[in-house]
């Protein structure tokens, strides 16, 4: 007797187990979308916000065929913030994706707590050196770039024209040192100064004075987001230009232009992305993105779009959010981004051709990004050797 | 570090000390006069900076607007202190912090709905935009220059006010003790009101300077406001030379330990430990500079209260 009940009990409780599972596989893909919408940064979160409303339209408000919610999440450009929020995703809202993170300090803080959660996690722009080899996991997926690949080409093109003295600037945190070093692999001239700025300064006014006394003859800087603007502005009314060339990563793009106007014209820049990119999905982008927000796209909106779109690829293909189904698609390569089939490294980040861009004015007189020439072809990061899963 | 380079240094760092000066002078008075602790100071900075951009843009003449926005920014304290501060006077400190703690949130959340996230386009006239020599083989941005000119003025102006004035005269009273101000005649109530009107303006004022030369975005009063609180500490609450002084060596520390600090490190260690601690202990000195200062001087180098 005692025997039936205990196995009645074991039928009914694997029962229920299977009653408890039965919806949640019907239920949403629930993908949570980490950015900066709040502080100095937040414009960079609405363009990227924007985006991913943007592809949600384009697929219809599904991912993968399958009905989809995209939960936002404001990490307020604070590492303990995103840990915080991060957690409540996985746990409270277990959802099938982490996406979005704009700064390598935020991803670092969530990289281990999310992977080894087994939720998938997708990066729309943050590629720190540390998790694209020895501490990479599988279940991280770059639809960006890892950090020293843009100034890598920025490095090369610099080598390639015979610059002989080249001025370095970054803000001090992992991106920084990540992008001085990526432009340093390429570009054996002399580099005449190494100068970390704090990160958020306004005012590189001194920054500026001791450059003056150096005269090199280029000057490589990267200085993201509202960061970009100040030193653009002071760069010219300092008189800078007479003196040394500028050129940049990140640091006048979609984002900064339109307070920078004309005053940007001539900087040059690397970039993965570029919204005169010849490619059907990009023009579509760029066209609708344009007539629902007024203004171009800025980078961080291109991968943002691309990170939805690989989701909607993976599901798609994979037939469900599984994370190692997805995964598994998304490591087979040949993703349809805006920057056209994007195929994948061992360690996951994106193997993408490098561009040199010039900021110009379009035919209404709006300054824009133009593409004057390509640096690498299928250019991988320099850490996937490192990296075993 | 050649001398023309130390000395173009040390007028960016007076260039940053005028600016913080001005943010500081409102700020030491509405602390250590009307002792209450207003945090949302650096909106008024954001105020100043918007009204002008946006003048620039209507007007489309960088004087003009300059001037246009000086009394709104008056204004916009005048009436932020009718509505809501002279109801706080009375309640403890706590919760004044919370209280204009929220304004901070308020004011770049309206900004926000008002003028979007994206920053505003703001330059110098073309006027503006030349330099100086200010020592052979040492140009100078004009704008910089007018900046220190007016920060100078300003401060000149301020001091005037507070020490040849009668409505200085009352200041100083209730700076050092308020309720015999109050006792004496002093209309307590309105003084705190031109006190609170003026401290915004000046802060405005430094905005306005800002806008062209930095982003002019949501939020970009709060660093402003840190380093304005050390300057006030530093320079003793409620006292206005106290903090011109400190302002102008806050500004050139701060400058200097940038430029110079990892330098110095380079010298004495390895390239990369010094490319991580310089930026780390340059950002750190006007705190250490406040330390000190307050080791010796509790109460900050010139203390209003006796």
């Amino acid at each position: 007797m005692k025997r039936i009940v205990v196995a009645i009990l074991a039928i009914a409780a694997v029962a229920s187990g299977a009653v408890f599972l039965l919806p949640a596989q019907n239920n949403k893909v629930k993908v949570g979308y980490m950015t900066t919408l709040s502080g100095g940064a937040g414009i960079i979160g609405k363009q990227m916000q924007n985006a991913v409303n943007l592809a949600m339209e384009h697929t219809n408000g599904k991912l993968g065929g399958k009905d989809a919610e995209v939960i936002f999440v404001d990490d307020q450009r604070k590492p303990d913030v995103a840990k915080q929020l991060a957690n409540r995703l996985i746990k409270s809202d277990k959802v099938d994706v982490i996406a979005g993170v704009i700064w390598s300090n935020l991803l670092m803080a969530i990289h281990k707590p999310v992977t080894r959660s087994d939720t998938l996690l997708i990066s729309s722009n943050a590629g720190p050196s540390p998790i694209a080899g020895e501490g990479c996991h599988k279940n991280f997926v770059s639809m960006s770039w890892q950090n020293d690949q843009t100034p890598e080409g920025m490095g090369k093109y610099l080598q390639d024209s015979g610059v002989k003295s080249v001025y370095l600037m970054a803000p001090n945190y992992q991106a920084g040192k990540d992008m001085l070093s990526g432009f340093k692999r390429h570009y054996t001239g002399d580099i005449v100064g190494e100068v970390y700025t704090k990160l958020g300064q306004a005012d590189f006014q001194a920054e500026l004075s001791a450059l003056r006394a150096v005269k090199p003859a280029a000057t490589f800087v990267f200085q993201p987001g509202g960061m970009g603007i100040n030193f653009v502005k002071q760069w010219n009314q300092a008189g800078m230009n007479d003196l040394s060339k500028l050129f940049t990563v990140f640091t006048v793009d979609g984002v900064s232009l339109p307070a920078l106007k004309d005053t940007a014209l001539g900087v040059i820049a690397t970039q993965t992305w570029s919204p005169d990119l010849d490619n059907a999905m990009n023009q579509k982008f760029v066209a609708d993105y344009q007539a629902k927000h007024g203004g171009y796209p800025s980078f961080y909106a291109a991968q943002a779009y691309d990170t939805m779109m690989a989701i909607d690829y993976a599901i798609g293909k994979a037939g469900s959010a599984d994370t190692e189904a997805m995964r598994a698609v998304l490591a087979d390569g040949g993703i349809p981004t805006t920057r056209g089939e994007l195929q994948m490294n061992t360690n996951q980040f994106p193997i993408q051709n490098v561009y040199l861009r010039e900021v110009v004015l379009d035919s209404d007189g709006v300054a824009t990004t133009k593409v004057i020439d390509t640096v690498f072809e299928d250019h991988g990061d320099a850490y996937a050797k490192d990296c075993k899963f | 570090m050649t001398f023309t380079l130390l000395l173009e240094q040390i007028f960016n760092g007076l260039q940053s000390g005028v600016t913080l000066f001005l943010i500081a002078a409102g700020l030491t008075l509405i602390l250590g006069v009307m002792n209450f602790v207003f945090l949302a100071h650096g909106a008024q900075v954001m105020i100043g900076a918007y009204a002008a951009a946006s003048l620039i843009s209507i007007t489309g003449n960088f004087y003009v607007a300059a001037l246009a926005a000086i009394p709104i920014t008056f204004l916009c304290g005048y009436v932020l202190e009718y509505l809501l501060i002279r109801h706080l006077y009375q309640r403890d400190h706590m919760d004044q912090v919370l209280a204009t703690f929220g304004l901070i949130l308020f004011f770049n959340e309206l900004i926000r709905i008002g003028f979007g996230p994206a920053a505003l386009f703001s330059n110098l006239p073309p006027s503006l935009s030349g330099f100086v020599y200010i020592l052979p083989d040492s140009p100078y941005p004009v704008y910089r220059l007018l900046v220190i000119g007016v920060g100078l003025v300003c401060a000149a102006g301020i001091y005037y006010l507070v020490t040849r004035t009668k409505i200085g005269a009352m200041v100083r009273a209730g700076a050092s003790n308020e309720s015999m101000a109050a006792a004496l005649g002093v209309n307590i109530r309105l003084l705190r009101r031109f006190i609170f009107s003026a401290g915004a303006c000046f802060a405005g004022i430094a905005g306005i300077m800002l806008g062209p030369l930095t982003a002019v975005e949501p939020g970009m009063g709060e660093p402003l406001l840190i380093l304005s609180l050390v300057v006030i500490i530093i320079g003793g609450l409620g006292s206005v030379h106290g903090a011109f002084i400190a302002a102008v060596v806050v500004g050139i520390v701060d400058t200097l330990g940038r430029v110079v600090l990892p330098l110095l490190l380079r010298s004495v260690m390895e390239q990369s430990a010094a490319d991580g601690a310089g930026p780390a202990l340059a950002s750190m000195m006007v705190y250490l500079l406040m330390t000190v200062v307050l080791v010796f001087k509790p109460t900050g180098l010139f203390p209003a209260k006796g």
